[in-house]
């Protein structure tokens, strides 16, 4: 008989792994991927294609010829990392922006810290935002959906429901509002905004199939979303009803994509439950007060990005022991 | 022009100001210290590797200035040359002190000790020794995960892939004990390195009885006492089964290796032997010394 | 449906190849090798010589302290020698070697199925009749069961929990007992209960034994006192401190004993000892053990006597399968894997489980992704990924303030790790430094 193999116990396993965790988040985001595909025609396919491959040769060169590792492309994480990055970019993006956006995530946001599981950053969003400062016009610049015609889309261009929003706080001018889309336009997604973000319910199903599946626990979204409408709710400015406003915010920019699929990222995010909560709530009023008193329209990105320096500090809270309460 | 002049004076005067305040308080809450520390600090190697006993160099430094004699102080890494250094500092005697070397006290190389198990789990040997036996019947043996080679701060500790066996590069070792503590079945013990650096050792600790001894590994001291017998030193002890010889008390004759049924006695450094020995078991002892 | 509230999760449980299979006579060797440490504690005394003749039952060993356990001969025959044996993970133990000749018993003891169900006996009696009988905890720590019938000054027992739950993926040990032996388990839950001088006693079952829950609670229709909790399925609820907070709500603080929140647990293979030792005069002398496999012939529930060979069990069981990859003498989340199964039965082993090779080799680690999921699954609330890191760089007062003593090694953070990252090893190691750092502290003190 073969020598035995020993280890110590357990010796068995759930079967879970870092590649089934990413591969679930990248099947949750198909419904999205496909709205948008619907929206923007074959510049979401490109945009998104180029992302998903510079991310991945980035991933490779830097692993293989700069820090010499093992290259973990088998994980899917630079997959995932480009896919959300394309989520977060116009559709009409010219080609080497996205390409600058992914080398900046994957090389910035993720190997310098020693590749998977060290970053503090989510990367995506790093290269989003280093994308927005450095190229503001192409990235604010969104194309308008086309329903479901499939030509190129580079000159029709329009204003999101968020800038809309912004003129009409800032000017206290109600009758902006009037350009706002109707609600469920929003929520189908027949509506201005960045590749993947624009269909809030294609987003929700996706989010709600990844707590189904318990690739992430319900904290984190459910915590932003519920400061938010909150927050929205407490603000709205005259002339609107709260519900509206509140529904209106949680509707618009990358407010489900990013309470859904970035905030939630594995690495980025706190460990403990409350940690997560106090996560989330953080979020929520950040990107809040950006959007009613920052300069940009949208802040669910830089809301995420400050969060997620806090994480090393919210991982401190330490998860409810046993027997700790008294019985 | 009257910016330049304005801003300027107040620099300076900041400057000045912030200066004084500084000065009184460094006056103040100085900190008396025996300027000796430094000089015998200075003396030491450095290496901050607990080798002494304290938390690092410095902390031995302390300890030697405050020490009536330095008995019993001793930087393993410097050994007697630094010792005498700081005792020229302190106009201390330092005792005299015989270097040391690390010597892994396991010859159960691969050929020699048959796999019984895989091990799986974490390489390491603690985390292995706590599990079981290990990959071989030998509960004694080295278990080859290299606990000791990353305890080593010095480098002077390698894996050999052939044998399994970690090797010691004498010119690195330091004898600061670090392997010693890091091995969790005790197996490296610091030894005399000896007159050109030539010594006997027993290269196996087993405890367990001939038979399964042997049985375990080719190489094993069965703790047949032959050796003990043929010693005319008293050098060397056998018990619980396995022999042992007393660095202090050798005189390196070679008698009880040759004696040594199972070769588990090894002489390390010694020129290859001219008389009585053929050549084939010559080129065997060489591979041997190698592997020491 | 009651479970406990942290943590936990949900292994495949496998029972499946060795359920429902009657618990079989496993025959007697030539040859018997009694260990001589067979439980938590002080090794036990040899008090038989070299040559001396035994009948089955008679005391070959005493409790060596009192936190021990007598051993009593299984055999009747010759004692050969008292010697060291390896066991099956290539550890030297002493033990007593026997040369097995006939089957030849002591007088007083009742071997005739009938069930006794009077006991007349008082509090203090029992208690020594299950020391010396030595009777341990057969769930598998292994722990003397009288230690626990007496409660240290100062703490009242107020309820006694059998743990019949058998989490543990694979095994179904208990499961059998429960049904072939029910009966005599509630008996002996009574005569516990009239040592430890309580009237409360709640049986613990997971959902995944229906017709063991549906028979005790058939059992224990009529006895006052004795209730039946169906537990939702969760490891490791079998764990003591999970048992008390899934049946009767309390959680035991840190570092303290069930006793704290006026708790005992027996497992039910204990359970049925004590009723063998305190009605029919038996000493603890065998066990049930689980011999299964997926790839195994013959998998089932045999009637072990301490000391004969797992090699014979196993042959019984059709012989260790072709693609065997590993042996892990328990079940698969807290069993020891094994170097050979050349060493005798005893009370430690509950189990033997055959796992084909491909799934015996541990998957390579990859980088912490910091999910948290080890947090989730932690049954003890603690920090598993933290306690591993701080192992690994050796930082032990960290460790310690982490609470890394609370660890019960269920494996449920290695079990769950996406990464594959062998948590538990670590956290293992650094309860072990831990332990014998604050041990050490002590002893300062004192």
């Amino acid at each position: 008989m073969k020598p035995l193999i020993v280890s110590p116990a357990p010796h068995a396993h759930s079967g879970d792994s870092v590649r089934r965790n990413m591969l679930l988040v990248i099947i949750a985001l198909l419904p999205a991927f496909a709205v948008s595909v619907c929206s923007f025609g074959w510049s979401t396919v490109i945009t998104t294609a180029i992302s998903i491959a510079a991310c991945i040769l980035t991933e490779w060169v830097i692993s293989k010829f700069v820090l010499k590792i093992k290259p973990t492309l088998c994980d899917c994480s630079a997959i995932l990392t480009g896919l959300l990055l394309a989520f977060n970019l116009p559709a009409n993006l010219p080609w080497w922006i996205v390409i600058i956006g992914a080398i900046v995530a994957i090389g910035v946001g993720k190997m310098t810290f020693g590749g998977l599981g060290q970053n503090p950053f989510n990367p995506a969003l790093v290269g989003r935002v280093f994308l927005l400062i450095s190229f503001p016009v192409q990235m604010t610049t969104w194309p308008c959906p086309l329903s479901f015609e499939t030509q190129y889309v580079d000159t029709v261009t329009g204003a999101t429901p968020l800038s809309a929003l912004k003129v009409a706080i800032k000017g206290h001018d109600g009758s902006v509002l009037n350009q706002l889309p109707e609600l469920w336009d929003m929520f189908i997604g027949y509506t201005g905004g960045s590749l993947g973000e624009i269909c809030a319910f294609a987003l929700i199903i996706g989010g709600l199939l990844l707590i189904i599946t318990r690739v992430i626990t319900w904290h984190i979204p459910v915590s932003i979303i519920a400061t938010v409408a909150l927050f929205a709710w407490i603000s709205t400015p005259e002339g609107m009803c709260g519900h509206e406003y509140a529904l209106c915010s949680l509707l618009s920019g990358g407010l489900m994509l990013g309470a859904f699929f970035m905030a939630t990222d594995y690495v980025t995010s706190p460990m403990t439950g409350w940690g997560k909560i106090i996560f989330g709530i953080g979020i929520g009023l950040i990107t809040m007060v950006i959007r009613t008193w920052g300069a940009y329209p949208e802040g669910v990105s830089f809301a995420i990005l400050i969060m997620n320096a806090t994480v090393p500090l919210l991982n401190k809270i330490r998860p409810k022991r046993f027997g700790e309460a008294k019985a | 022009m009257n910016v330049i002049v304005i801003s300027l004076l107040v620099l300076g005067v900041t400057g000045l100001v912030a200066a004084v305040l500084l000065f009184f308080i460094a006056q103040k809450f100085k900190v008396e210290e025996d300027p000796r520390i430094d000089e015998v600090q200075e003396a030491l190697p450095g290496a901050n590797c607990g080798g002494c006993g304290f938390a690092g160099c410095r902390a031995m430094a302390e300890a030697c200035v405050k020490a009536d004699s330095l008995d019993g102080l001793l930087c393993p890494v410097g050994g007697a040359e630094t010792m005498k250094a700081v005792g020229s500092i302190l106009g201390k005697e330092a005792a005299a002190v015989a270097p040391k070397v690390a010597v892994v006290r396991c010859n159960g190389t691969c050929e020699a000790r048959p796999r019984t198990s895989v091990y799986d789990g974490t390489r390491s040997c603690q985390i292995e020794n706590a599990l079981y036996v290990g990959e071989t019947a030998c509960a004694f043996g080295c278990l080859g995960c290299g606990d000791c080679v990353s305890a080593c701060q010095f480098g002077a500790l390698s894996m050999d892939p052939k044998t399994g066996l970690p090797v010691v590069d004498e010119d690195k070792c330091t004898a600061c004990g670090q392997c010693v503590k890091a091995c969790p079945r005790h197996i490296i013990e610091l030894r005399n390195k000896g007159p050109k650096s030539r010594r006997m050792v027993v290269l196996c600790i087993n405890k367990d009885k001939g038979a399964p001894a042997r049985k375990a590994c080719l190489n094993a001291c069965i703790g047949c006492g032959k050796c003990e017998k043929e010693c005319n030193f008293e050098a060397i002890t056998v018990e619980n089964n396995v022999a042992y010889i007393d660095f202090e008390k050798c005189r390196l004759c070679r008698k009880c290796e040759a004696a040594c049924p199972t070769g588990a006695i090894h002489a390390i450094n010694f020129p290859p032997r001219k008389v009585e020995v053929n050549a084939e078991s010559e080129s065997k002892k060489e591979v041997k010394n190698e592997n020491v | 449906m009651k479970t406990f509230k942290i943590g936990g999760v949900h292994p495949q449980d496998n029972k499946e190849f060795s359920a429902h299979r009657p618990i079989i006579e496993c025959g007697l060797p030539a040859k018997a090798v009694i260990p001589l440490v067979q439980h938590i504690g002080a090794p036990a005394q040899a008090v038989v010589e070299k040559g001396q003749k035994v009948k089955v039952g008679e005391l070959i060993a005493k409790a060596g302290g009192f936190v021990s356990a007598n051993i009593h001969s299984p055999y009747s025959g010759t004692i050969n020698k008292i010697d060291s044996y390896v066991d099956g993970w290539g550890m030297r133990q002493q033990a007593i070697f026997i040369d097995v000749e006939g089957d030849e018993w002591l007088e007083d003891i009742d071997r005739t199925p009938t069930v006794v169900r009077e006991c007349n006996l008082e509090p203090k009696a029992i208690i020594d009749k299950i020391a010396a009988a030595g009777i341990v905890g057969l769930g598998g720590a292994c722990f003397p069961t009288q230690v626990k019938l007496m409660p240290p000054p100062g703490k009242k027992a107020e309820v006694l929990v059998i743990n019949g739950v058998e989490c543990e993926p694979y095994l179904t040990c208990d499961h059998q007992l429960m049904l072939e032996h029910g009966e005599e388990i509630v008996i002996g839950i009574q005569i516990l209960l009239k040592a430890l001088g309580i009237n409360k006693a709640v049986i613990g079952i997971e959902a995944n034994k229906p017709d063991a829950i549906a028979r005790m609670k058939e059992l224990t229709n009529r006895t006052l006192g004795i209730s039946v909790q169906p537990l939702k399925l969760k490891y490791p609820q079998g764990g003591e401190k999970q048992l008390i907070d899934a049946c009767i709500g309390r959680q035991v603080p840190s570092g303290a004993l069930p006793i704290e929140v006026g708790a005992v647990v027996d497992n039910v293979a204990t359970v049925f000892a004590v009723y063998q030792a305190v009605q029919k005069n038996m000493p603890l002398i065998s066990r049930v053990m689980t011999i299964t496999g997926k790839h195994l012939a013959n998998p089932g529930n045999y009637q072990v006597r301490f000391g004969t060979p797992l090699t014979d069990v196993v042959a019984l069981a059709g012989g260790i399968p072709e693609d065997t990859g590993k042996i892990i003498g328990g079940g698969p989340m807290m069993g020891r894997a094994m170097v050979s199964i050349d060493m005798p039965a005893n009370k430690r082993v509950s189990g033997l489980l055959f796992l084909p090779e491909d799934e015996s080799r541990r998957v390579e680690p990859e980088n912490c992704i910091r999910c948290g999921k080890c947090l989730d699954a932690c049954p003890m609330g603690l920090e598993p990924y933290l306690l591993a890191k701080l192992s690994e760089h050796e930082l032990w007062d960290e460790l310690e303030d982490h609470n890394v003593m609370d660890c019960i090694d269920c494996g449920c953070c290695l079990f769950t790790c996406p990464s594959h990252r062998p948590l538990l090893d670590y956290i293992r190691l650094g309860k072990g430094k831990v332990g014998g750092i604050i041990r050490a502290r002590q002893a300062a003190k004192k």
